[in-house]
């Protein structure tokens, strides 16, 4: 079997799982539904003021709401010695950690989905820019987050009190692809300026963090 | 051993109360900001020290991943440890200066928000070294210090650009361009004697460092030999 094949099984694992329980979906969804109504309670923001804003809001609701889905991600591999098994079976780590990210990235961007309706209902939004462009800048700061969140994920999954551990190990580190993406979706719905380097700089970032992670995940793994 | 480290306190004093001479004293005084600008021979210095020893760590970092000797480990967290306290008194003297000069305390200008953001990330390492189990720490806290030194470019570009798509919010008075060789004396034996300080720190951390790893080892050798005289 080949890397992307043992990921795409583990991803099935994974994806089979969450369809018959619905642990992470029902979770994650309610959270960030939570995050959205206490945000609209906070701030009663004009239309213009609201466009403004709205990116801010909308990506740390879902770094949020990404902790919570991604602190879950590994407890099921703890709970039964999973990990322990694929370290003596023959598959390569990455394999196991690209199943992970796959899973967690598509759990979050669905959520994402389900809830920016809300977000334009409540805020009363309309992108003056490209819809296209809000489309990337979606899927390169989903990834994001999630990439650097499962492999903190993994390595907070090997320390004491984990649950606490993953935001103060993930956010310093996010924090250039957090500014990242809430510079490019305000760009974007105020169509003020040009979204392009912001677009360019959370690629850069999915690059060089999907390398590092992939070179690193099995030194994590085999720690101990 | 014991003369040499003697030497090299003495040498570390003599050095900084050298610089303190040329920095309070002997430098001339800026001409628009006054002596406030004098902190600047303590700014920059720990600057260039944190930043020097943040380097040292990553190397030390890989070093570990590459070698796993345990006293690889133990200069990786030495150097972290002073690194932040270099660090913080950057973050502290850079406020402390900004105020009565450009008029306001903090602006999120890239130098600015990359030292932050620098000493968030380590600061964040030296957290996860205090919650993994020993045994684990030195892998898990090697594997972020990559990640955070990773970071720090990007960090540093993104900042840039935020802030050059806005009007900066302070008139610049940046220093270092054409600085009076006088003060160019003055920032330089303080940079020597801050690296003097900051490597005789830590040394005596690097050493405690080991001595606890020792201490570590020795216990858990001693647990296992209880453990397998019960099993007898």
């Amino acid at each position: 079997m080949t890397l992307l094949g043992l990921a795409a099984t583990n991803l099935q694992k994974d994806l089979r799982l969450e369809w018959r329980s619905r642990d992470t979906l029902n979770a994650l969804g309610f959270f960030a539904l939570l995050v959205v109504v206490i945000f609209s309670f906070s701030f009663d923001p004009s239309a213009e003021e609201s466009r403004r804003i709205a990116g801010g809001i909308f990506w740390v609701s879902f770094v949020f709401a990404a902790l919570v889905a991604l602190n879950q991600s590994w407890a099921r591999e703890l709970r039964n010695q999973v990990l322990d098994a694929y370290r003596v079976s023959g598959a390569p780590p990455a394999s196991l950690f690209m199943g992970k990210a796959f899973g967690n990235f598509l759990f979050v961007a669905l959520i994402e989905a389900l809830v920016s309706p809300l977000f334009v209902i409540f805020y009363n939004l309309r992108a003056i820019g490209s819809l296209w462009m809000l489309a990337a800048v979606f899927l390169l700061g989903t990834w994001a987050l999630v990439i650097n969140g499962t492999f903190f994920a993994a390595l907070c999954a090997r320390t004491r009190s984990r649950e606490m551990m993953l935001p103060l190990l993930l956010l310093p580190i996010s924090l250039p692809a957090v500014l990242a993406m809430v510079e490019a979706t305000t760009a974007i719905l105020t169509g003020e300026s040009s979204p392009g380097m912001w677009i360019k700089l959370l690629t850069g970032y999915d690059i060089v963090f999907t390398t590092a992670s992939l070179l690193l995940f099995e030194t994590v793994l085999n720690s101990e | 051993m014991r003369p040499l480290i003697v030497l090299f306190v003495v040498v570390t004093l003599a050095l900084l109360g050298f610089g303190f001479y040329q920095g309070m004293y002997a430098a001339p005084t800026e001409q628009t900001m006054g002596d406030i600008q004098r902190i600047f021979y303590y700014h920059v210095p720990s600057a260039w020290t944190a930043f020097i020893l943040f380097f040292v760590n990553f190397v030390a970092s890989i070093w570990y991943l590459m070698k796993r000797r345990t006293t690889t480990d133990a200069l990786a967290l030495a150097s972290a440890e002073v690194g932040v306290v270099f660090c913080t008194i950057v973050l502290i003297t850079g406020p402390l200066w900004a105020k009565p000069v450009w008029g306001i305390w903090w602006t999120w200008d890239a130098r600015l928000t990359t030292t932050l953001v620098l000493w968030l990330i380590y600061v964040s390492y030296l957290i996860l070294r205090r919650f993994s189990d020993s045994q684990q720490t030195p892998t898990l806290a090697a594997a972020l210090a990559i990640f955070g030194f990773l970071d720090v470019p990007i960090v540093y570009m993104s900042i840039r650009w935020w802030r050059t798509q806005h009007p900066q919010p302070v008139i610049g008075g940046a220093p270092g361009s054409g600085l009076d060789p006088s003060m160019k004396f003055a920032l330089y034996s303080n940079f020597v004697a801050f690296m003097a300080m900051a490597a005789l720190i830590m040394w005596f951390r690097y050493r405690l460092a080991v001595k606890e790893q020792r201490l570590e080892e020795e216990h858990r050798a001693r647990t296992l030999r209880s453990q397998l005289r019960e099993v007898r």
